[in-house]
């Protein structure tokens, strides 16, 4: 009892403690009551939950029926409707693989063979094998391809990245400068950019009639690019390692490899988790730029699905909606990496 | 410093390796004709916009461009169905349709002399002349972009849109004052509020502009273009066979709207008299014979995807809620521009 009124008190002397707290909380909640109220009146008590256009075009509110009608477009693009089971299946394979990995307890050389696999068996879903029929990756769309795309792009980018920062700290200068170049030009230029360079330049200087494939073309350059990003993040971690473990290993009898491998990395890598899941949040977040180059992520099928002429202009519901599944999935990574923080001290 | 001094060259090899796996493969060598058969499908570029390209709720394609694709279709496979579309940015859908991602572009590309002969692309017969268009709310009472005098004028910026408005405006010596809005949004807000009087875009744009404002019968698109964008199917060149197949797929959408065949009627025009619809619905097959397409292709589309006048009505017409007019985009027997070559 005496525990709860200390945390009244508490929360009273932050709000209104001090003139300055007063006024921020007067300013916050008059913020609050200007925002919420048309808010609230647009996404629940005005909106509409089921019917056709026609029921929303006679109310005010936001027309969730649009999303509930396009749910399976937003949500997968153009995969062949009949065979949307597929790719929920990648879908589900993907986001089982992610909730079974947040546990520290599982992180080992297995966890690793079993993405390879789960990311080889989504793909196998999504592609088809020979008695179901075959999928162009020019039709995977929606949010598997968010996901797939952006692990993908991180698991890609891991190997080198940490080649990258390796070879930026080695003593060979000519490894040191390229790692440098790459790395820095990488992160000089706009992801948006990279996504041109890889679907518009690359085909004009292929030879003609040699065709490759776009989707693959802008996996590598995500992966590319953000293997820089990770390389320093990387290069951070092995910094906090102090030298004095090396020649721990080596009178151990280690060879660097085997340093490397079996005590500096781990070390290294569970500095920077917290920074490793701030760049999955940012690699997901920036897989959206691939509708520049025409491919159909969530968001881009989400826009899509509102220029649909029988559900005409459901521009803002569409981008809430999509909105919201990337705010989960962010907000999920972001209180697990706090969580991964805490734990670790 | 015990670190290693080299880069982890298993760990590059492996990536390289992974990479080399999907290097590219030559693909089939020859004109697109052909490897549109091997393929067993078109593959047709195209864009996203409200009745011209977009998907519905099982993610089919339809619209204007895409009923084209399918008319594609049939003339070479005789099936609506076997045909792709690839959805291609405004920026790299001419380098796509260079490097062949696709066999023909059908995203509203206007011909212009560059494209054919800088950028090396032919052209197929216009399929849709749209133009800038001026659109107004009717209480203003006018009825051409003359009567404009002093009004206000919302455009957005960054578009060709800004310049030909101007030129427009000077030729007619009218004054007039621009308010440039970049966010399509604001754009639609500030026209309902009465920021402005006229709002000027392409005129396939208006039509949905329109649709998107709260009272869309309140506003009227004035007949007069003030520039022309004549949109049609682009392909690369060193395909003839193939151009000639988008060429006559076209004429015999305009073709069946001038002999006044539908879909609705096209089975009982078979038994019709005349030479002419005779040989244009493959009745008489010699023009099968003589140029190596299926005899009834024709017939096939009509059945299909109605006319090109059915195919405008129920994707962009007025009845619609992009609400286009047929204006210039009807057969010239009509007073359009629509022309479709003889059959024969």
């Amino acid at each position: 009892m005496s525990r709860t009124a200390d945390a009244g008190r508490r929360l009273w002397a932050g709000l209104f403690g001090t003139w300055g707290n007063t006024a921020i909380t007067l300013v916050a909640l008059a913020a609050l009551a200007w925002a919420l109220p048309p808010m609230l009146r647009w996404m629940v008590l005005d909106a509409t939950w089921a019917g056709g256009p026609e029921a929303c075009a006679a109310r005010d509110g936001a027309c969730w029926a649009f999303i509930a009608a396009k749910l399976r477009f937003i949500l997968f693009g153009f995969y062949p409707f009949a065979e949307q089971w597929r790719a929920a299946g990648a879908l589900a394979l993907v986001l089982l693989m992610l909730g079974v990995s947040a546990w520290p307890r599982v992180w080992s050389a297995k966890l690793l063979v079993a993405w390879i696999a789960a990311l080889a068996v989504a793909c196998l879903l999504l592609r088809g094998w020979p008695g179901v029929a075959a999928v162009e990756t020019s039709r995977w769309g929606g949010l598997p391809l968010s996901l797939l795309m952006s692990i993908g792009a991180l698991g890609g980018a891991f190997p080198l990245a940490i080649a990258l920062a390796l070879g930026r700290r080695s003593e060979l200068p000519v490894v040191r400068w390229l790692c440098l170049g790459f790395i820095e030009l990488a992160r000089g230029v706009p992801l948006i950019a990279v996504l041109y360079a890889a679907t518009l330049v690359l085909p004009l200087a292929l030879p003609p009639g040699v065709s490759f494939d776009t989707l693959l073309s802008v996996q590598i350059a995500i992966t590319l690019f953000f293997s820089a990003y990770l390389a320093e993040i990387i290069r951070a971690g092995l910094q906090s390692i102090p030298d004095s473990q090396f020649e721990a290993t080596a009178a151990l009898g280690f060879g660097p490899w085997q340093a490397l491998r079996l005590v500096i990395l781990p070390q290294a890598l569970r500095a920077v988790a917290p920074a490793l899941v701030t760049l999955a949040i940012g690699v997901l977040q920036s897989t959206s730029l691939v509708a520049a180059v025409g491919i159909f992520d969530l968001l881009n099928a989400a826009r899509a699905a509102a220029s649909d002429p029988a559900w005409l202009g459901f521009y803002d519901e569409a981008f809430v909606f999509a909105g919201a599944v990337y705010f989960a999935l962010c907000f999920a990574a972001s209180r697990y990496s706090l969580w991964l923080e805490r734990r670790r001290n | 410093m015990a670190y290693p001094k080299l880069l982890p060259a298993r760990l590059v090899a492996t990536f390289v390796l992974a990479v080399a796996t999907f290097a590219p493969s030559p693909a089939f060598a020859g004109p697109t004709l052909d490897k549109i058969r091997e393929r067993g499908a078109v593959k047709v570029g195209v864009g996203t916009q409200p009745g011209f390209f977009s998907p519905d709720s099982s993610g089919r394609w339809q619209g204007f461009f895409v009923d084209i694709g399918r008319a594609l279709a049939i003339a070479v496979f005789n099936d609506p169905d076997k045909v792709e579309f690839v959805s291609a940015s405004p920026q790299q859908r001419l380098p796509a349709l260079q490097s062949g991602e696709f066999d023909i572009l059908l995203s509203g590309v206007t011909e212009t002399i560059t494209r054919a002969l800088q950028l090396g692309f032919h052209f197929g017969p216009v399929v849709f002349y749209d133009g800038q268009g001026l659109l107004v709310p009717k209480k203003l009472g006018v009825t051409s972009g003359k009567d404009l005098d002093g009004a206000t004028v919302c455009i957005q910026t960054g578009t060709t849109g800004e310049l030909n408005i101007s030129d427009f405006f000077r030729a007619n010596k009218i004054a007039f004052k621009p308010v440039a809005i970049e966010d399509t949004r604001e754009f639609i807000k500030a026209f309902e509020a009465g920021r402005c009087d006229v709002m000027t875009q392409d005129a396939s744009d208006l039509g949905l502009k329109r649709a998107l404002l709260k009272t869309p019968e309140d506003y009227v698109l004035l007949p007069e273009r003030i520039s022309k964008e004549p949109l049609a199917p682009a392909i690369r060149w060193g395909d003839d066979r193939w151009l000639e197949i988008v060429n006559w797929t076209v004429y015999a959408l305009i073709q069946s709207e001038e002999l006044g065949i539908t879909s609705q009627n096209v089975d009982e025009k078979l038994a019709s008299p005349d030479p002419s619809i005779r040989r244009f619905l493959g009745v008489d097959p010699s023009l099968g014979a003589a140029t190596q397409l299926d005899p009834k292709f024709a017939y096939a589309i009509v059945k299909a995807l109605g006319n090109y006048g059915e195919i405008f009505e129920r994707n962009v017409g007025p009845a619609t809620k992009i609400g286009f007019e047929r204006g210039l985009n009807r057969p010239w027997t009509a007073g359009g521009l629509l022309y479709a070559p003889p059959f024969r």
